[in-house]
């Protein structure tokens, strides 16, 4: 294997006490692909992910992001890295406007040496807010609004603009359209193909068979923990898709997992 | 949907303090009209002499509200803002009284006990997961027995410490301008809020005050270590209860261990009032400085238009309810 693979996991396993959340996982991911994630409720899909941000700690496995092992020790790490990870649960502050959500835990700062009570650096922030949100083509109104006041696709768009503004390596997005509008799904689905085009690597988690095939490239099915399959977008349809999902068809290559 | 998100996206919007706009420019009118009220009613009302007798009542109440303030924007609640200004006294008495140090240690003494029992509030809170009511809860009744406790239930005075009581009773101001007397307390309350008003706004820990009240999982998940910072800001707020502590302790010229129950809850009341969400995530100073000031001159007026102290009580309770009532018709209508 060369080194145009961001990133790979073998055997990553996470338990919960008894529970097997997920089982060896080996997966890999190319600099410029786009990968859905898709499974039932349960199958594993949210808990891979937190093992790749950190959120979470592995119980055995391996990760190599851009050709290192890594060990992050908590989400700080991996999107300083340069993990980027728009959450299931938008991970947003209401009361504080785009600039602030975006460098929410990285905040550019002047006079460091005043400790927790260094200065904020509006001026830097916001400059880099409206730099971000035009590389992703995202238009927001008034910067200065409190996130409370913007619509669903709004909010999720700042939520991914975060991923533009850092220059990350990967960006993983947990169903980012599970609770949006048709206009706005459509919005979010526009700022993926930006990324695709400027080559960013994605890993997308959706139940939206319709949108992952518009989206990806490349579709990963977990079931109940355990990767059961590894399809091309080409080599398969939706119905193929969901026969692997409940279960009624398994590649040969994971069956033995069984 | 769309059309109400649209129609809000195009409210002029004022970032941090436009949360609490609206509450704020309410709580200044009803304290205009309280000041306008209180004066047609009684010609002792606005004096100078009764004006400073306000601001400088509102001087204790206004620091710990201010203290009570920082906590609640984080989500939290203080209930040990009284008890800790007592104990800060005391401590303050100890010092300066029994082991005879000089005042400038006495004071350090005070904001540090402040801090170290707010750091201890901030680690049941973060680290033990209590729910801050609880955990204030019982580091007040803490501070309560260990104020009686370490001063034998007796006042501590300040006699052997000179100049000790000038701290909130004297007067800079007064000094420059004699026909205005603003005492040291006041002046001290004013600087203490700005100071509080630019953390807030333009700090970063200010910045994760606001942010954990918003939203604490995203703050945790945006990889702010969350702990520390809550510990932090219960440490900053018991810090400034220190300082409430040097001011009642000037005041009175003693301190007074039996004193401290019930000015947690004027401090929350003036923080309600002054428009900081209880749910956290918003609030301001400034609104806080009026709502000690609404409480002051509530008080004060009913006084001087001799209603009985009951009376003045329950009036205090009327005012609290409709001020969240008010909060939340205002939250009702913006969704």
């Amino acid at each position: 294997m060369s080194n145009d693979i961001i990133l790979e996991t073998r055997d990553l396993t996470k338990h919960y006490g008894g529970v097997h959340a997920l089982e060896g996982a080996n997966f890999t991911l190319r600099k410029g692909e786009h990968v859905a994630i898709m499974g039932d409720n349960g199958a594993g899909k949210s808990t891979f992910v937190r093992q790749i941000t950190g959120v979470e700690q592995r119980t055995r496995g391996e990760i190599i992001f851009d050709g290192q092992p890594a060990q992050f020790a908590g989400p700080l790490d991996a999107r300083e890295a340069g993990i980027e990870t728009v959450f299931q649960t938008l991970a947003l502050a209401d009361d504080l406007d785009v600039p602030d959500n975006l460098f929410l835990g990285r905040e550019k700062t002047k006079w460091d040496w005043l400790g927790p009570f260094r200065l904020l650096d509006y001026k830097a922030m916001r400059d880099a807010t409206m730099a971000g949100l035009e590389k992703t083509a995202v238009k927001i109104p008034n910067l200065n609004n409190p996130i409370r006041n913007m619509s669903g696709g709004q909010r999720q768009c700042v939520a991914i603009a975060r991923t533009a503004t850092f220059h990350s390596k990967l960006t993983i997005m947990d169903e980012p359209t599970a609770a949006l509008g048709v206009q706005e799904t459509a919005q979010v689905e526009n700022i993926i193909r930006t990324l695709k085009e400027a080559g960013e690597p994605l890993i997308l988690i959706s139940h939206n068979m319709r949108q992952v095939f518009d989206l990806v490239d490349r579709i990963i099915v977990f079931r109940r923990g355990r990767i059961c399959a590894n399809l091309r977008k080409e080599d398969t349809d939706g119905q193929d898709v969901v026969a692997y999902i409940t279960g009624a068809k398994t590649q040969p290559e994971y069956a033995e997992a069984e | 949907m769309t059309t109400v998100s649209e129609a809000s996206e195009k409210k002029p919007a004022r970032g941090l303090a436009e949360g609490g706009a609206y509450q704020k420019l309410l709580a200044f009118a009803s304290l205009i009209m309280l000041l306008i009220g209180f004066s047609i009613a009684s010609p002792n009302f606005m004096q100078t002499s009764n004006m400073i007798a306000i601001l400088q009542a509102t001087s204790v109440n206004g620091v710990l509200a201010i203290a009570a303030t920082l906590v609640i924007i984080t989500g939290g609640i203080d209930l040990s803002v009284g008890t800790l200004m007592t104990f800060c006294a005391v401590i303050a008495g100890v010092v300066l009284t029994y082991l005879g140090m000089p005042l400038l240690l006495g004071v350090i003494a005070a904001i540090g006990a402040g801090a170290l029992c707010g750091l201890i509030s901030g680690t049941f809170v973060a680290k033990m997961k209590i729910p801050p009511f609880i955990a204030t809860l019982g580091m007040m009744l803490i501070l309560k027995g260990l104020s009686l406790v370490i001063s034998g239930t007796r006042p501590i005075y300040f006699n052997d410490t000179p100049g000790f009581d000038l701290i909130s009773r004297g007067s800079l101001i007064g000094e420059v301008f004699p026909a205005l007397p603003i005492p040291n307390g006041v002046l001290i309350l004013f600087i203490m809020a700005g100071v509080a008003a630019y953390i807030l706004g333009r700090t970063v820990l200010g910045r994760y005050a606001f942010a954990l009240g918003s939203n604490e999982e995203a703050v945790r998940l945006s990889g702010v270590n969350t702990d520390m910072w809550k510990m932090r800001i219960y440490a900053l707020a018991g810090g400034i209860c220190g300082i409430g502590g040097i001011l009642i302790a000037s005041r009175l010229n003693s301190a007074q261990p039996a004193l401290g129950l019930g000015y947690e809850l004027e401090a929350i009341a003036a923080v309600v009032i002054g428009g900081t969400s209880l749910s956290g995530g918003r609030g301001t100073i400034l609104g806080t400085l009026i709502g000690a000031l609404i409480m002051a001159v509530l008080t004060n007026g009913l006084r001087v238009l001799s209603v009985a102290q009951e009376w003045q009580t329950v009036v205090t309770g009327v005012i609290i309810i409709l001020a969240v009532y008010a909060d939340m018709v205002r939250r009702g209508k913006t969704g």
